[in-house]
């Protein structure tokens, strides 16, 4: 076992399936000399050459695209977008062709192919570049949107999406890059797609959260512990598809929920989880289910404006308060 | 302007300059040609005529639905620049893609089982009129957003040069597609990596009812390639050999020289943008001109005055393609829809937990 960053656990599994498999290859904006906008790629064009690790001009649609193309002849591109704002450039490439060539053209081809991409608010980078856009991708049949949120769960999760056959997502988090975590020295663990896991068990209310989110999730539970609130905490990992039967499964047992999402809350992932709780366990249901998701303005860059739009530990912690408050089982 | 001194072979090449092999310096002649080849082009000309009147017919009886966009006067450009193609080579185009489906070796019976929406169909009935798609003749795909097949022909011609393969990838478009985003991004990816791809322009003068001169701000398309130093052709759309001979030519290049060309094909579009589109826009000189260009039967006419085509054989073609494309509607009006229990086989390729299979009116929780 080794404490390695979420950011090593990237840079050593890419690195790794480089090694086994010729097919796959890198190529995004500053992913080679320059070493990666965050520095996953570092080391990786020294190592593999410009053969496999491909500086693109900054064309979002273009090299997204050629990915897709070069995935349709069977090569396995990893498709690194510097954050997930820019994905907005290349949709047309993400939506209408990789999500649809499998599909459109009878089952022909496949798509083999991930598109790595970081969200996240909280640096200071103004309304254009702190946007939580994956619902987009999630809303479509036909890719995979994956949200790791440990570094151990990054590298089994990140092997599965290179190793899979279609389009996948691959959601990072600017917060969590330098998060540390226990990975198994010589991990070759494929995580399964699309299921959620409970990372910590509960009996009071269930908390759930994916990406940065779902860490958060873990440290308020710690600390409700404290206060001798049992959390259950859901992390989805995978947005599309949707492990619905574990987080109903959960809600059952715990009869109330808070979800915890970095996206904007109306039409957001909290909806759909909420949707998918009245119908799956509603008769399980002691209060309603509450949703914690940032302010719905553009992200502005002053710091207090900032924080203050964006979900808190602290406005976690309100909510499950509340949560409980209304089941009437415990005041906090 | 010379090319020697450039790294790609910079600068816009006119059909009349650059550099040219010689027999590409006089117009090719049918004089030169065997008599059998020019009526294999001839028949191949006719069978995508009569396999799009018929296309047209049936979309009028309802038995296609969708939009429906034909080929009519663009066959003697689709059969040259598929004679251009060898069969490991690869085709991407745009939505009106019935005759290079053809031109590219799909069996007409599967095509229009595809426009009939029949599980025998080229895409099992997925793709209709503008996805096209097989794998086995390399005809990678018909695609509907414009401009979206360019970055994906880029990808393909990247995967063949990342593995060291001679194939080359020809990527078609229509005019008013040089103006999309995908176009500037793609000629600029594929000659920065040295990518065998031919793209080629369609230019029928117009997008639906916009013009060329009202959406292209160089409406000589073929020059556009100099902003990536690509070189471009210019070819008259309505000569098959032309055709043949200028897209030969540069695919023949990519392969050699592993980088990007252009060929722009001047073309005429006979109806409207698609079948229901009665090009009310177009004044009676504009359709009199497209008449007047009709290449099918203008080669017909050539072929019949060098005598390589007589009317006995004529008659004999006329019957033979005629009888093909019977077949081909009668195959697809008898072959079965595809199976509703079918519906959830086509989202994954690699199977996935939890993946919804819901029907509309089925409860997210089947218990
Ligand atoms: C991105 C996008 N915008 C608009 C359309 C609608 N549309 C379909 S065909 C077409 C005209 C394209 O013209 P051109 O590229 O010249 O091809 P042609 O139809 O003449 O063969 C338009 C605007 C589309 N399919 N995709
Ligand atoms: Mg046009």
């Amino acid at each position: 076992m080794s404490v390695i960053t979420y950011r090593q656990a990237l840079r050593d599994t890419l690195r790794a399936e480089m090694h086994r498999d010729e097919n796959v290859f890198l190529l995004g904006e500053e992913i080679g000399v320059f070493e990666g906008s965050y520095k996953i790629t570092e080391g990786l064009l020294k190592e593999f050459g410009e053969r496999r690790v491909r500086d693109t001009p900054i064309a979002e649609e273009g090299f997204v695209g050629a990915a897709v193309g070069a995935a349709m002849l069977g090569l396995r591109p990893v498709v690194e977008l510097m954050t997930i704002n820019f994905s907005l450039i290349a949709i047309d490439q993400i939506i209408n062709h990789a999500a649809k060539i499998y599909g459109m053209f009878g089952g022909q081809t496949s798509v083999p192919m991930v598109i790595r991409t970081p969200g996240g608010g909280g640096q200071q980078l103004g309304a254009t570049h702190s946007q939580n856009i994956e619902l987009f991708y999630s809303f479509i049949p036909g890719l995979k949107v994956l949200a790791p949120s440990t570094p151990a769960e990054a590298a089994s999760m990140l092997r599965a999406a290179i190793r899979d056959d279609d389009p996948v997502l691959f959601l990072e988090n600017l917060g969590l890059y330098n998060t540390k975590g226990e990975v198994p020295d010589g991990d070759d663990t494929v995580a399964e797609i699309g299921r959620a896991a409970v990372t910590r068990e509960g009996t009071d209310i269930t908390l759930i959260g994916y990406s940065r989110m779902a860490m958060v999730a873990s440290q308020v539970a710690e600390k409700l512990a404290e206060e001798g609130i049992s959390v259950e905490v859901v992390d989805l990992r995978s947005l599309r598809p949707l492990d619905r039967e574990t987080i109903v499964e959960s809600v059952r047992k715990t009869g109330c929920a808070v979800v915890a999402e970095d996206d904007w809350l109306t039409y957001g992932i909290g909806a759909e989880i909420a949707a998918s709780i009245q119908e799956g366990a509603f008769d399980w249901l002691d209060a309603p289910v509450r949703r914690v998701a940032m302010a719905e303005v553009p992200m502005p860059y002053a710091k207090p404006l900032e924080t203050a739009a964006l979900p808190s530990p602290e406005s976690l912690i309100t909510a499950v308060h509340e949560t409980l408050r209304a089941v009437g089982r415990r005041v906090g | 302007m010379a090319d020697t001194a450039k790294p790609k072979g910079g600068g816009t090449a006119r059909s009349t300059g650059g550099r040219r092999r010689s027999r590409k310096d006089a117009a090719p002649s049918i004089a030169d040609e065997q008599p059998k080849t020019l009526l294999e082009y001839y028949r191949q000309m006719l069978l995508i005529r009569r396999f799009e009147e018929r296309t047209a017919q049936a979309y009028t009886q309802a038995r296609i639905g969708g939009y429906c966009h034909l080929n009519l006067g663009e066959e003697a450009t689709i059969v040259g620049l598929m004679t251009a193609l060898q069969e490991r080579d690869y085709l991407f185009t745009n939505y009106r893609e019935h005759g290079y489906a053809i031109g590219k070796g799909i069996h007409p019976r599967r095509v229009m089982a595809e426009l009939y929406g029949r599980s025998t169909g080229v895409s099992k009935g997925w793709g209709g009129s503008m996805h096209m798609f097989d794998t086995e003749t390399r005809m990678l795909g018909g695609y509907g957003i414009v401009g979206g097949q360019l970055p994906l022909a880029t990808g393909a011609a990247l995967a063949v040069s990342y593995r060291g393969g001679d194939e080359v990838v020809m990527c078609q478009m229509g005019d008013g597609t040089t103006n999309i985003g995908a176009w500037h991004e793609s000629l600029n990816i594929a000659s920065l990596w040295n990518l065998p791809v031919v793209f080629v322009v369609i230019n029928n003068y117009t997008g639906m009812g916009t013009t060329v001169e009202k959406s292209s701000a160089e409406p000589e398309l073929y020059k556009r390639g100099s902003a990536f130093r690509i070189e471009g052709v210019r070819v008259d759309g309505q000569d098959v050999l032309a055709v043949r001979d200028a897209a030969t030519d540069l695919v023949e290049r990519a392969r050699s020289e592993q980088r990007p060309f252009l060929l722009e094909a001047m073309s005429h579009r006979m109806k409207g943008h698609s079948v229901v589109d009665p090009a009310k826009y177009r004044t009676p000189e504009q359709v009199e001109e497209a008449k007047a260009n009709d290449p099918v039967a203008s080669f017909e006419s050539q072929l019949l005055e060098a005598g390589v085509l007589t009317e006995e054989l004529k008659q004999e073609i006329a019957d033979s393609v005629r009888d093909e494309v019977t077949d081909a509607a009668d195959f697809a009006e008898n072959s079965p829809h595809p199976d509703v229990a079918t519906l959830f086989d086509y989202t994954y390729a690699t199977p996935v937990a939890n993946e919804s299979r819901r029907m509309p009116a089925d409860p997210v929780f089947a218990d």
